[in-house]
């Protein structure tokens, strides 16, 4: 007797919807498309990578990445990791959340209420990588650390903490 | 008080905010700067939203321009170093910043030691009193090796 919840099948299928999901979620904000940022999924994990390019640069001298960018970058991996945190619950819902999320009706993003980034050394002009650890997230606030590295994750360059307002379906 | 009459080279900080990539690339300008502070614009764009439901800029657009500004008043105050980068920066966002409009930023260097200067700004839209943001920075100080 087969136990189609199992099937491969159905397994790859879910893996591919969830990564349509995150690619039209990601692909849906103008400034991350412009920074540069993509999002590498294992399993519910994201790791967000800033590609490198000569337009991040913020002293020439050096080379060093401008610390506006990498911020940018940060704030973003934290907003992405929470908001795909929803997404992801939804998926696995299943029904009428799921149908949502197929169609691209995403729950609305969080909002930044602060943001503070510590910057530990200065970025490379090489490719720049970034986790976010929800560390709190309630109905109206969260916590979020984002770390970021460039060739070697135990040697940050930058990291950051968030507070987020969470936005409930009728929020304005 | 205008940058001239303080003793600021206003052409010379404008040429180097342009000459930063990643300013440039914003499309950021120095309005007016003096010693301990600098006052930045951002035209408004769509390849900056944030939010494409209500075409507000992303955080990190403002972000980079606080840091931006930040830097310009840690280099042109009067005791400054040969160079600086930030240390740490706090960003409290007190409203959207209203789409179509264009951003500005102003900051002022309150207190610069040896080797740390401390920042504090805001962005906004329309009035300064009404800001999209305020921000608190530690900038690094780099002197010459004695």
């Amino acid at each position: 007797m087969t136990r189609r919840s199992v099937e491969p099948e159905s397994i790859q299928r879910m893996e591919e919807r969830r990564d349509e999901a995150l690619a039209r979620m990601a692909g849906g904000v103008p400034y991350v498309q412009h920074l540069g940022v993509a999002f590498e999924r294992r399993g519910d994990e994201l790791t967000a990578r800033l590609a490198y390019d000569e337009r991040l640069i913020g002293n020439p001298a050096l080379p060093a990445l401008h610390g506006g960018a990498i911020g940018a970058f940060l704030e973003i991996t934290a907003i992405m990791e929470l908001a795909w945190q929803g997404v992801w619950e939804r998926m696995e819902a299943g029904g009428m959340a799921l149908a949502e999320i197929e169609a691209g009706r995403f729950p609305a993003f969080p909002r930044t209420i602060d943001f503070t980034v510590d910057y530990l050394r200065s970025g490379l002009p090489r490719d720049s990588y970034a986790r976010a650890r929800v560390n709190r997230v309630g109905r109206r606030y969260a916590s979020v650390h984002v770390e970021a590295w460039q060739e070697n994750r135990a040697r940050l360059f930058a990291q950051a903490t968030g507070h987020f307002l969470m936005r409930q379906d009728g929020d304005v | 008080m205008s940058g001239a009459a303080s003793g600021v080279d206003k052409e010379r900080a404008r040429g180097f905010v342009a000459s930063i990539p990643h300013s440039r690339d914003l499309g950021m300008d120095l309005v007016d700067i003096g010693p301990g502070w600098a006052h930045l614009s951002l035209p408004y764009h769509e390849r900056l939203i944030g939010d494409p439901e209500t075409g507000v800029l992303h955080g990190g657009v403002v972000t980079a321009l606080l840091d931006t500004c930040g830097g310009a008043a840690v280099l042109s105050h009067p005791e400054a170093g040969l160079s600086t980068a930030t240390i740490d920066l706090r960003i409290d966002y007190m409203r959207p910043a209203a789409p179509e409009r264009e951003l500005h930023a102003r900051a002022e260097c309150y207190r610069m030691t040896r080797y740390v200067a401390f920042v504090r700004a805001v962005a906004y839209t329309d009035s300064p009193d009404e800001p999209v943001a305020a921000a608190h920075g530690a900038f690094t100080v780099a002197r010459a090796v004695e």
